[in-house]
């Protein structure tokens, strides 16, 4: 499945995949922070298998390093004693692990029907012309957006949904939309 | 939020949300929260209390699983083999936060608002079903409610209602609440173990089911968080209590509906079991700017849309909306106005089931993106005369036991109810394309070759 809505960042905006295990290079080593290590520690005493913390432990990398790089699925993998090959397999798996380096804010249109019956695709589509005539997954000149496509919210009496990185907005419309993109700093 | 129920009816699930403070564990507590648990746990010593007892009450409520299915609860319980059957083997307990069925959204009201009835549910639910270690499993977007999770259990432990030898009962119990990274098929069961394992979230074939063997090859009950939280309320109640909800014996309890689409005030609505939709509807302000009623999906995407006309006498259960031959699911009634494009709603619908097929089985897999395909190309005015029959003949190959789960069916589900409902609709768009044999000599002419051949069988 490609370019559809959900699917992450790099294979919306295009971006090639390089690399023995298909993931984008970072161009340098990574690895936690203490205080990640040490979040991470107290993860594996909660499973009874380490690599039932993988979920969590990508969370950790994408907190960290922003995205999943080719460096971050070897380091990862090297944590929980996974191959990379497996590690990435789970990453493509799930829509929320950013492939590739977004913009800070990572805006998520949600277009699943309840949305979409409140006219979800045509504030998405002015939102990315309003930024630049950005194509889906791209990211502004600026660095400051990235506009993705994303499925269900789970807040489908606030349609349309929208989510900003981790943040949750309810009803933006056409009428709205300048003043909710003014409004992320 | 805008949540609410019938005049004169007083809230259950949702009777504390609207509380200053509502996750926090001390107000839960004022109110009288944790007070089932705590017996439980008093009872242990003297015998008062077993698991049988537990599992016997949530029996005798008829309570049904609110995730979807609506499989008696009690009942699944006892599928777990007895100890002697499982030797060494540990239970586990993993509640389905996963809510990501288009339309859905009442689990996030009773996360966000109310987590402590959530987790009662669970220690209760935990100690009819003998396990160690529970465990939540939200769905990745709900970034919000995971971190409300989170401090209500850290809470919980800090009180003393969870660790070991909670409130010296003799009895061990953890919970850990563990955050998926964005995928509609992890709410399926054997997905959602997949998935908590660590891996990308494939549903396994069943037999052995879950209760036999489930996460870390042990016996797991997978339940909805709202029917946790139903256990808690039956705890506190009783079974008597429970059954006085609802049009009848095998539709019990008070139950949350989530009303979106054109309404006038969507959100999470409670009211007995078995309301009649157009109470609902009218509880949630009616269609919006007061125009007629076209189609009504009853249980979230995956269930067959309904005309205007079949939505008019029906109880909103289990059974009152499988008699009208749709399903409950998880009680999401998304509404379509007079002004609604069937064929772009059901396109629209198929997209989400293109995108979101795990791909372990072809049916699936092949299936979902044709049906959008073909789908987006009647809409978009490039339709051929034939593709309302491809559509119906390829859907009708991707359902009943094609598949390892029956995600292929809820795809197809909106495909064939929409066409079979709405068929003038849809010859409307194919009568707008700029010529009907446009199609024969563009690209697209592949995909119907392809298709055909899927039609016909690739086997034969």
């Amino acid at each position: 499945m490609s370019g559809g809505a959900g699917t992450p960042v790099s294979e919306q905006a295009g971006l090639p995949r390089v690399g023995e295990h298909g993931a984008l290079s970072a161009g340098k080593a990574v690895a936690f922070s203490p205080k990640a290590l040490a979040r991470f520690e107290k993860l594996l005493t909660r499973y009874p298998t380490k690599q039932a913390a993988l979920l969590p432990t990508l969370w950790i990398a994408q907190g960290e390093f922003g995205w999943i790089s080719r460096e971050a699925v070897d380091y990862v993998a090297g944590l929980l004693g996974l191959s990379p090959a497996f590690v990435w397999g789970v990453t493509t798996f799930y829509t929320m692990y950013n492939r590739a380096p977004v913009g800070k804010h990572l805006i998520q249109f949600c277009t699943s029907i309840s949305c979409h019956l409140a006219g979800a695709e045509e504030v998405f589509a002015e939102c990315r012309k309003i930024l630049g005539d950005l194509k889906p997954g791209e990211t502004s000149a600026d660095g400051r957006f990235t506009v993705i496509e994303v499925e269900c919210l789970a807040q489908c009496d606030k349609a349309p949904a929208v989510m900003v990185n981790d943040d949750d907005f309810a009803i933006i419309t056409k009428d709205n939309l300048q003043k909710f993109l003014g409004g992320l700093r | 939020m805008s949540e609410m129920w019938p005049a004169g009816y007083v809230p259950v699930l949702l009777a504390r949300i609207s509380r200053p403070d509502s996750p926090a564990i001390d107000g839960y507590l004022a109110d009288g929260g944790y007070a089932s648990w705590k017996k439980v746990l008093a009872g242990i010593a003297t015998g008062e209390w077993t698991p049988s007892k537990v599992t016997d009450l949530v029996k005798a409520s008829g309570l049904r699983g609110r995730g979807g299915a609506g499989f008696p609860c009690g009942l699944k319980w006892t599928f777990v083999p007895p100890k002697e059957k499982r030797g060494n083997k540990p239970v586990y307990l993993l509640c389905n936060a996963d809510e990501s069925e288009p339309g859905t959204f009442k689990d996030r009201v009773l996360i966000e608002k109310d987590p402590h009835q959530i987790l009662e549910g669970m220690m209760l639910a935990s100690f009819a079903l003998g396990v160690r270690h529970a465990y939540l499993y939200i769905r990745g977007e709900m970034v919000h409610g995971a971190e409300v999770l989170n401090a209500a259990v850290d809470e919980a432990y800090a009180k003393g209602l969870l660790g070991k030898n909670v409130q010296g009962s003799g009895l061990d119990l953890d919970l850990t609440i563990h955050r998926g990274g964005g995928a509609y098929i992890c709410g399926e069961e054997t997905a959602l173990i997949e998935s908590l394992e660590g891996k990308r979230g494939h549903p396994r074939i069943k037999p052995p089911f879950p209760a036999v063997s489930g996460v870390w090859a042990s016996p797991t009950v997978v339940n909805n968080v709202e029917t946790l939280c139903c256990v808690k309320h039956i705890l506190d109640r009783g079974p008597d209590w429970f059954r006085t909800y609802g049009r009848n014996e095998k539709n019990t309890g008070p139950k949350l509906f989530c009303i979106s689409g054109h309404v006038e005030r969507p959100g999470v609505y409670e009211a007995p079991m078995g309301i009649p939709f157009l109470e609902l509807l009218a509880l949630a302000g009616g269609v919006k700017g007061g125009r007629k009623l076209k189609a009504v999906i009853p249980g979230g995407s995956s269930a067959p849309m309904l005309t205007a006309e079949e939505v008019q006498s029906m109880p909103l259960d289990f059974d009152g909306v499988a008699a009208a031959k749709s399903m409950l699911g998880s009680a999401a009634i998304i509404v379509m106005d007079e002004t609604t494009d069937i064929p772009k709603a059901v396109a629209n619908i198929s997209k989400f089931y293109a995108h979101e097929s795990c791909g372990q089985c072809t049916p699936c897999r092949e299936g979902t993106p044709w049906l959008n395909k073909m789908l987006k190309r009647v809409v978009n005015g490039q339709g051929k005369r034939q593709d309302l029959d491809l559509l119906v003949q390829v859907a009708s190959q991707m359902g009943n036991g094609m598949t390892i789960c029956v995600f292929s069916d809820a795809a197809i589900a909106p495909v064939l109810s929409g066409i079979a409902k709405f068929r003038p609709e849809f010859e409307a768009c194919l009568a707008k394309a700029a010529s009907p044999d446009f199609a024969l000599t563009a690209p697209s002419d592949v995909t119907e070759k392809v298709a055909g051949r899927m039609a016909e069988g690739i086997h034969s």
